[in-house]
């Protein structure tokens, strides 16, 4: 159980820690490990097997086989027609996309950052999102956004904005944070068999972390439903609502506090938009307190929308303190290491929010 | 009986099309009018072609009635729109296309019905063009439930099969047509798109963006830049450092195009849609037109330009009196006849203009509906966080 545990923290523990306990021996044969890389790039190629009207743009999609290595393989397999590279044009490309999805293909857009993805996003919104309603139900739009959101160590200011908090506040879009490899496949293939715009937020520190992939999890038509959170952790005290790479966080917050006998119950959005209300609610109505963690900034961020449906839902009168929220420092992200890390939450300003919130 | 001769002439010539389906209308005789002449067209000025659309062409007298009802239904339309704003039975944004109706009308005559299409916001007479009728035009403009988006869209956004819209954002819409000829190309059914753009769009960044992504990927595009000399308020030359933008496409050939001759638009865009069909790439052209009014109802359009100048474009260069006066000159059509279609257009735009303004608007269960297609229903949160509405594909 050890190991399983150790699998579940963040990032570079896990491979090591694996390795050490010879994983090979004791694991059922089922079970795998996965990258979020790897899990990625299996939904695209197994979404672009099922689905012909299925393919994917993007810089160095094709033959550099993903700035992320994501598609790697992907070109050699399905060709030119399939994976298209494009130049760094991004509202003409996200704008062609949109277009071919209107006329009936299912395109994946990659954007190299999400940061990039500003300058695309009047197609994005308007040309996507808001054109099944504007034409009275006549033309679906059936196109899926992805590419890594967030922080990503060392990119500085303006390659480490997450854009969970824009997307999610636009009606018409879908927006997916997933934050283990089953996440990222399950909610990936959901995505692309959706027929509306899905905004698909991976982040860069999870691509390498891998994670254990049960049986089911590698069946080709293994889907995970948009807009249903998951407890990656069980607890009766306090709970943690997160998304995308902050979730590991939390996990490692949690095991610290359980030392203290303080025991947190995790919560994985998986998706912003649909947000699981009913989970966090729940949840809340168990544990009676409740901290949202995100790496976005916090003035109208996700934790902000979290607590005001808190508020306003029945969750609300179960509280014994009040909600808040962990979020990144409300600055631009500054470069120089230490700065940086001090930037976003830490575990142990998750572990002092808690105790704060639980007033020991 | 010279006319006999002639009608039994260009028979034994080979392929006039005496259309025995035609319908009657009265006991007059047809055999008195002409089936079928050539016109001669402007030459179209070129970039990177060696050849252009041929300077002569075919009219059928059947193709004539036709081009002048459409052409002809639009302009009513388009005036009974305005009739309407003014009267606040429209609101919003009311962009009107009279004066370009060769534009629309010579574009569908080029291509096929399984060809696609995509424009800005000066749009009804596309969507007309392209099989939406002009009850369901009117009805979106006042906004009532028999509209063709369901009173949901409104002026800029209507769409039909084949037909992308309608779109608000200047020159956004360029990029989504190529992204259709790429499906087209994709699909391999020797369809083309057609993405028409104003001079104004003509500068936007993401149109270069989008002839780079083409012309590398031989996209089946045929990009239209339908200049009307104005972009809203502010001629072309204050907005242009190169007015010439056949030539814009720069790798990309070009035509200019006398946009305000129904037949020279038609003889242009088969030969884009020659060129385009087989794999050779996209191609530009240039159509020179005019808008009558203000650039939206909301200009009366003479702050920018002299009303002798609107005046003189009416006088001259109108598509569908030119239209008219070529049929009758050539023996092809009788006054009686054209009096007879203003008639019955008068009659289905008033019909229209009937039911947009009696039909009534969606029902509030409505509101929260068409947010997402193929979706179970779902709570969508109302103006309190007590009002629960729903939505539903």
């Amino acid at each position: 159980m050890a190991y399983l545990r150790s699998i579940l923290r963040s990032g570079k523990n896990a491979v090591p820690a694996v390795l050490r306990r010879e994983f090979h021996r004791t694991l059922p044969a089922a079970v795998q490990q996965v990258t979020v890389r790897d899990a990625i790039k299996e939904a695209l190629d197994e979404e672009l097997e099922r689905d012909e009207r299925v393919f994917l743009l993007g810089e160095e999609v094709a033959l550099f086989e993903g700035a992320y290595k994501v598609t790697r393989g992907l070109w050699k397999k399905y060709g030119d027609k399939r994976i298209i590279d494009t130049p760094i044009t991004e509202i003409g490309f996200t704008g062609i996309a949109v277009g071919a999805a209107m006329a009936g293909l299912r395109p994946v857009v990659e954007y190299m950052s999400f940061n990039f993805s500003m300058q695309s996003v009047d197609h994005i919104i308007n040309s996507a999102a808001k054109t099944y309603y504007m034409s009275g139900g006549l033309q679906p739009v059936s196109i899926v956004f992805r590419g890594p959101n967030g922080a990503a160590p060392g990119v500085a200011a303006q390659h480490a904005q997450c854009f969970a908090a824009w997307y999610g506040h636009v009606p018409g879009l879908k927006v997916v944070s997933p934050w283990s490899a089953e996440d990222a496949k399950g909610l990936l293939k959901s995505a692309i068999r959706d027929d509306n715009p899905v905004v698909f937020l991976e982040n860069e520190i999870m691509y390498s972390v891998p994670f254990e992939m049960s049986e089911e999890s590698q069946s080709k038509d293994f889907l995970i439903p948009i807009g249903k959170a998951k407890i990656e952790r069980k607890g009766n005290h306090v709970t943690l609502v997160s998304h995308s790479h902050v979730v590991s966080r939390c996990m490692d917050a949690a095991a610290v506090l359980a030392k203290d006998g303080i025991e947190c119950e995790v919560i994985n959005l998986r998706t912003i938009r649909p947000m699981d209300m009913e989970a966090i609610e729940t949840s809340v109505m168990k544990t009676k307190h409740l901290i949202t963690v995100e790496g976005g900034w916090p003035q109208f961020g996700v934790g902000g929308e979290i607590l005001a449906r808190i508020m306003e839902g029945p969750g609300f009168s179960y509280l014994n303190a009040p909600a808040v929220r962990v979020t990144g420092v409300d600055i631009p992200m500054p470069y120089a290491k230490h700065l940086e890390e001090n930037t976003l939450p830490q575990i142990k300003d998750i572990v002092f929010s808690v105790k704060k919130t639980l007033n020991v | 009986m010279q006319n006999m001769l002639t009608v039994v002439a260009n028979t034994l010539k080979g392929g006039a099309k005496i259309n025995g389906s035609r319908v009657v209308v009265s006991a007059r005789s047809f055999a008195d009018l002409t089936p079928q002449a050539s016109f001669d067209i402007k030459r179209c000025d070129l970039h990177r072609l060696d050849e252009g659309p041929s300077v002569q062409t075919v009219l059928t007298r059947e193709d004539g009635l036709r081009y002048y009802r459409t052409m002809q239904t639009v302009r009513r339309m388009e005036l009974k729109a305005d009739q309407l704003y003014k009267q606040k039975i429209i609101r919003g944004f009311c962009h009107l296309y009279d004066g370009q109706e060769a534009c629309a009308v010579g574009i569908e005559a080029g291509i096929n019905p399984t060809d696609h299409l995509i424009t800005a916001y000066r749009v009804h007479g596309y969507t007309y063009t392209r099989g939406v009728s002009v009850k369901e035009i009117l009805a979106e403009l006042t906004g009532r439930k028999g509209g063709i988006a369901k009173g949901k869209g409104g002026s800029m956004h209507m769409y039909a099969k084949n037909f992308y819209g309608g779109n608000g954002i200047v020159g956004a819409q360029v990029p989504l047509g190529a992204g259709v000829a790429l499906a087209c190309q994709y699909q391999a059914k020797n369809e083309v798109c057609v993405t028409l753009y104003g001079d104004g769009a003509a500068n936007q960044g993401q149109i270069f963006e989008a002839f780079n992504m083409a012309a590398l990927w031989k996209l089946p595009c045929i990009f239209i830049c339908e200049n009307n000399k104005y972009g809203m308020g502010t001629s072309v030359e204050r907005a242009s450092a190169s007015t010439d933008y056949y030539k814009r496409g720069d790798y990309i050939p070009g035509l200019r195009v006398d946009g305000m001759d129904v037949l020279s638009v038609r003889e242009a865009t088969r030969f884009a849609a020659d060129y385009c069909r087989y794999g050779k790439g996209p191609i530009l052209m240039e159509l020179q037109t005019y808008r009558y009014h203000g650039h939206s109802m909301s200009d009366p359009g003479v702050s920018y330009r002299t009303r002798d100048e609107i005046q003189e474009v009416r006088g001259k260069s109108d598509p569908i009196t030119m239209l008219k006066d070529r049929m009758i000159s050539n023996n092809m059509a009788s006054l009686e006849e054209i009096k007879d279609i203003d008639a019955e257009i008068r009659k289905e735009i008033e019909e229209a203009a009937q039911f947009a303004t009696s039909d009534p608007e969606p029902p509030l269960e409505d509101l929260c509906n068409h947010i997402f297609f193929n979706d179970t229903p779902f709570e969508v949160r109302g103006t309190s966080p007590w009002v629960k509405l729903k939505s539903i594909s």
